[in-house]
């Protein structure tokens, strides 16, 4: 322990490593699906595509247990406050998939009902384009995940830093990083 | 297929009726706004012609014509095997008609849909709400006028709103 008293930094940022490795492994999803790609969410998820090699088989049905939010198809206006109500409900940290165009851009909808991308609404970590996309390319917004997951890049580990060290060492370091609430 | 039930309808109120026509069996009368509830109700207890069912109520929006909206009525007789369209036309001015919720209890949220969408009032109507969009939506988005791209976010602020439990389209 002497050692770590002389090197917090070192220490600390080996501890994270090991702490964003087992979250990598262990998400716990919460799918909300309002459309066709769920039938491709249901491939993944299915023995077929197995998204359970990959440590994200459990689907949680409460947000306050999940850490990974799927969105999973069209949001509408009218939706989207329940969303980001649902996003807020998860506790940190959290993650957000838009699964498909339609959430990632609004795809082909351009009209007054829907949202052009849920990233008007809650923070997005990884895109999955395609109408729907292929199970595939879901294990590969995936895996793309997991590798932010690591490096410590999703938006609510950014500000778990930001808070923490604020914490430690004042404000200062908060300016020009960014905090996700 | 129902002829017989344009020609009653036009011998019983032919003010009422100002024109009627037919495309491969399907038969319309258009009539006059202001008499669609005597027409509805004819031809829903007419023995003849008893349409019993409202299959469907809707709007269509003629930009630049006079008048402007059409309400159309889909209209379905279950005893007698036939089916009649009815159209009125509701000018921008005055964009009001008269509800027909007393003689089908479904055109309560087929008229809901159509003030939504269209504008439309209908009078007498005992519960005219918006049905699909929010109630701070401004405007009527199927308007051939209202522009395709325009949004209107719905967006509520948990920090400012501190009743999260309570949401305004609850009905509360």
């Amino acid at each position: 322990m002497s050692a770590s008293a002389q090197a917090p930094e070192f220490h600390t940022s080996r501890f994270e490593d090991a702490v964003n490795w087992a979250r990598k492994y262990s998400l716990f999803q919460y799918p909300f699906v309002t459309a066709c790609c769920g039938m491709e969410f249901m491939a993944v998820a299915g023995p077929r595509y197995d998204i359970a090699r990959f440590g994200a088989e459990f689907p949680r049905f409460s947000p306050r247990q999940a850490d990974l939010l799927i969105v999973v198809g069209t949001v509408t206006e009218r939706q989207a406050p329940v969303l980001r109500r649902i996003w807020e409900q998860m506790t940190e940290p959290k993650w957000v998939v838009a699964f498909g165009v339609c959430a990632s851009s609004g795809g082909f909808y351009q009209n007054y009902s829907v949202v052009p991308g849920i990233d008007h609404v809650v923070p997005v970590d990884v895109y999955i384009p395609g109408c729907p996309p292929r199970p595939e390319a879901v294990l590969d917004g995936l895996i793309m995940l997991q590798e932010r997951i690591q490096r410590g890049e999703g938006h609510s580990q950014r500000a778990l830093v930001v808070e923490s060290q604020a914490e430690a060492r004042g404000p200062a370091l908060r300016a020009g990083l960014p905090v996700v609430r | 297929m129902s002829r017989f039930a344009l020609d009653r309808l036009c011998a019983r109120l032919p003010d009422a009726v100002l024109e009627t026509h037919d495309f491969r069996g399907d038969e319309t009368a258009v009539v006059r706004r202001a008499s669609i509830k005597d027409v509805m109700r004819f031809l829903r207890d007419d023995p003849e012609v008893c349409c019993e069912m409202l299959t469907d109520l809707t709007c269509v929006d003629y930009l630049g014509r006079d008048p402007r909206f059409e309400v159309v009525y889909h209209l379905h007789s279950l005893s007698k095997r036939h089916r009649l369209r009815v159209k009125a036309g509701v000018p921008e001015s005055d964009p009001t008609i008269d509800t027909v919720t007393d003689l089908w209890a479904t055109a309560g949220w087929l008229e809901r849909e159509v003030w939504d969408f269209y504008g439309v009032r209908f009078s007498g109507h005992p519960d005219l709400r918006r049905i699909l969009m929010y109630e701070e939506f401004v405007g009527h988005p199927l308007r051939k006028d209202y522009p395709v791209d325009k949004r209107q976010p719905l967006f509520r602020r948990p920090d400012l709103e501190p009743n999260l439990g309570q949401w305004k389209n609850d009905g509360t």
